[in-house]
């Protein structure tokens, strides 16, 4: 078996088994806790704690006015690395016809320059980032070894890209499956740490929407 | 019950393991799906930090909201978590040391007035300031909440029904000689009533003509009110203090003192945190919905200024008005306050970030009862205070005792001499006969 086939093969079918466990395990965990009842009369009905949840997943992407003077550099920095990384694994046309065998959805990809141009912004917003977190006092002390780890895992996927998309460093096979890999082992760590944020920003964001909106709170 | 076990910081009986396990034990009591979902989203971006007047203003990483309840955070990882067999198979997190948490204690406390404006910044939407709150409970079944004045209050509280000690006849006797020196009608534990005002201890030692405001609307209403002194201790320490049991005990004595009286509505007085724990916090101890609805004074004062039960002669001053964050951020009554400065003709000078994103005057969250945190307070107020003079305003208007007992302290500390007075005693005094 050959690198490519490993990666493709058995290497795959275990990632997504310990990301599908991972994640199972970890939400259940959260959802099978006690919640207490909630007795006070709420300044909102149902409707509009529905709505406020909805709105604040959306409101909390932009921050309010009051907070971008203090936080822009973190602000803009992540946005452009989170849409990078978008724009990579939904415009690319290998990653759509990914999908497209698994889901049986399509689109029409963006072409490979833009994707590599994109990849190569990511990559450098991502070095940003990092060197960021090491010289930033608050970040550094906040900083665990799963910030690091994570940002690795992220890393490795965007850099095989980039170079397999020129094809240089070594034969097309080698960095496909190099690619995959990196990619796979990205998923195998999404639900042992902060990456598993991608879905808990959702429900984070929702709860408090709703909670704050019973309230008639700032959301 | 709790009890309050201090221990001392040094010598033989400094706190030990038996106190950590005992605050692990109270934090992890609380822990629901969204507790948990808080501290399992934290992505350490480290922005919570700029929200909060502690760190901006003196620059110190530590104070970072979310690191506020960093061992509270390894504790849930370390005990509950969805990986907590691993953390401790493996000793991902080590235990917490009793000193190391000792030294939270200025974190959690002396740093932190729970005014949500960190989790108003927070990406993932996680509340710190509920965290804190949590945190604090643990501490203070621990005995290691702050003795310095809030922890001596919360136990006088928790013994008396008051946090200065106060029976029910001296409680009685001041009701009726505020009434008497301000020629105002009181009622006091009258047997029925539609409207019961709680009361401040703040506003009953320091602005006893909050009290006589208060009795002098409700009589211009035409309203049948009553104090209860059975119940009326809207201040509650005990919940600043991260006293639990406490807390529900004060909560359920005006429940009840209102219950016995047949009240309709509950006022709370101007204090920010006496309406977030009656508003949010009372039906949750009462275990079931409560037959009577419960209003901050501002929202009593816009209803009555909105259906005429209210009527006011115009007070045209140039003002600002700052809010506490218990009622605008957190408690959804941003829109009152103004409607009444509006009503009375003020020419309303908003401070930069006003409403829903201002800051803290440094001494909510129980700080403000806290002698040693005065310096940093101070350094909080100053943010305050440059965002009043940018006004031009030449007063400043608020609706919490706690806040305007902490702008007039922090203004007598950096020499500033602009007056702070109550929104409830500006309506009180232009009532049209």
């Amino acid at each position: 078996m050959s690198l490519l086939e490993f990666a493709r093969g058995p290497a795959f079918q275990a990632s997504v088994l310990i990301l599908i466990a991972g994640v199972t395990w970890r939400l259940a965990a959260i959802v099978l806790l006690r919640s207490r009842p909630q007795f006070a009369a709420p300044r909102h009905g149902l409707p509009a704690r529905i709505g406020g949840g909805s709105a604040t997943i959306l409101t909390r992407f932009v921050p309010r006015r009051a907070f971008w003077p203090r936080i822009a550099a973190s602000v803009v920095l992540s946005a452009v690395f989170h849409l990078g990384l978008a724009i990579i694994i939904f415009g690319g046309a290998p990653h759509i016809l990914l999908i497209h065998q698994f889901t049986g959805l399509s689109w029409p990809s963006l072409p490979k320059g833009v994707i590599v141009l994109v990849s190569g912004v990511t990559l450098a917003s991502m070095i940003a980032l990092l060197l960021r977190r090491i010289a930033h006092p608050v970040l550094r002390l906040l900083s665990t070894a799963d910030d690091y780890l994570s940002w690795l895992v992220v890393f490795l996927p965007v850099l095989t890209g980039i170079l397999l998309s020129g094809e240089t460093v070594a034969r097309y096979e080698t960095l496909l499956a190099l690619h995959i890999l990196s990619a796979e082992l990205m998923i195998v760590w999404l639900p042992f740490g902060k990456l598993m944020h991608a879905g808990l920003v959702f429900a984070g964001r929702g709860l408090m929407g709703m909670n704050f909106s019973r309230k008639g709170a700032a959301t | 019950m709790n009890t309050v076990t201090t221990p001392p910081s040094t010598g033989a009986n400094r706190p030990d393991d038996a106190h950590v396990a005992k605050a692990m034990r109270g934090f992890l009591a609380d822990i629901g799906p969204s507790s948990a979902l808080a501290l399992d989203s934290c992505i350490h971006c480290g922005r919570c930090a700029e929200a909060c007047q502690f760190y901006v203003q003196t620059g110190d990483p530590r104070y970072t909201p979310i690191h506020k309840i960093a061992p509270f955070k390894q504790a849930y990882e370390r005990e509950m978590g969805p990986f907590a067999f691993a953390y401790k198979l493996f000793g991902l997190t080590p235990k917490i040391s009793a000193d190391e948490l000792m030294q939270w204690q200025e974190l959690l406390y002396d740093s932190c007035n729970m005014c949500g404006r960190c989790s108003l910044i927070c990406p993932m939407g996680i509340d710190i300031a509920d965290l804190v709150e949590q945190a604090r409970h643990g501490m203070f079944v621990a005995g290691m909440a702050p003795q310095d004045f809030l922890g001596l209050l919360a136990e006088k509280e928790q013994a008396t029904g008051s946090p200065f000690g106060l029976t029910t006849p001296q409680l009685q006797d001041m009701l009726h000689q505020i009434g008497a020196q301000h020629g105002v009608v009181m009622h006091v534990d009258e047997a029925k009533a539609e409207i019961v005002p709680t009361i401040s201890s703040i506003d009953l030692k320091t602005y006893p003509s909050s009290m006589a405001a208060i009795a002098k609307i409700l009589n211009h209403m035409g309203a049948s009110w009553t104090f209860r002194t059975d119940g009326f201790d809207a201040d509650n320490v005990a919940l600043t203090a991260g006293d639990r049991e406490g807390q529900r005990r004060i909560t359920l004595g005006i429940v009840n003192a209102a219950i016995a009286c047949g009240a309709k509505v509950v006022v709370m007085p101007e204090c920010g945190h006496a309406f977030t724990e009656m508003r949010w916090e009372a039906a949750n101890a009462f275990g079931q919905k409560l037959p009577f609805r419960i209003l901050q004074i501002t929202e009593l004062l816009a209803e009555g200024l909105s259906d005429g039960r209210i009527r006011v002669n115009p007070a045209p001053q140039n003002a600002t008005y700052h809010d506490a964050c218990q009622l605008s951020r957190r408690g959804g009554a941003t829109a009152a306050p103004r409607m009444i400065l509006k009503s009375l003709g003020v020419d309303l000078h908003e401070m930069e970030d006003a409403g829903e994103a201002n800051w803290c005057c440094g001494g909510g969250g129980g700080v403000a009862l806290i002698k040693r945190a005065q310096p940093l307070r101070d350094k909080a107020f100053a943010i305050k205070q440059r965002q009043v003079e940018a006004t031009g305003a030449e007063k400043v208007f608020t609706s919490c005792s706690g806040c305007r007992q902490t702008l007039e302290h922090g203004g007598k500390s950096a020499g500033w001499t602009k007056e702070v007075a109550s929104l409830l005693e500006l309506v009180a005094n232009n009532l049209k006969d």
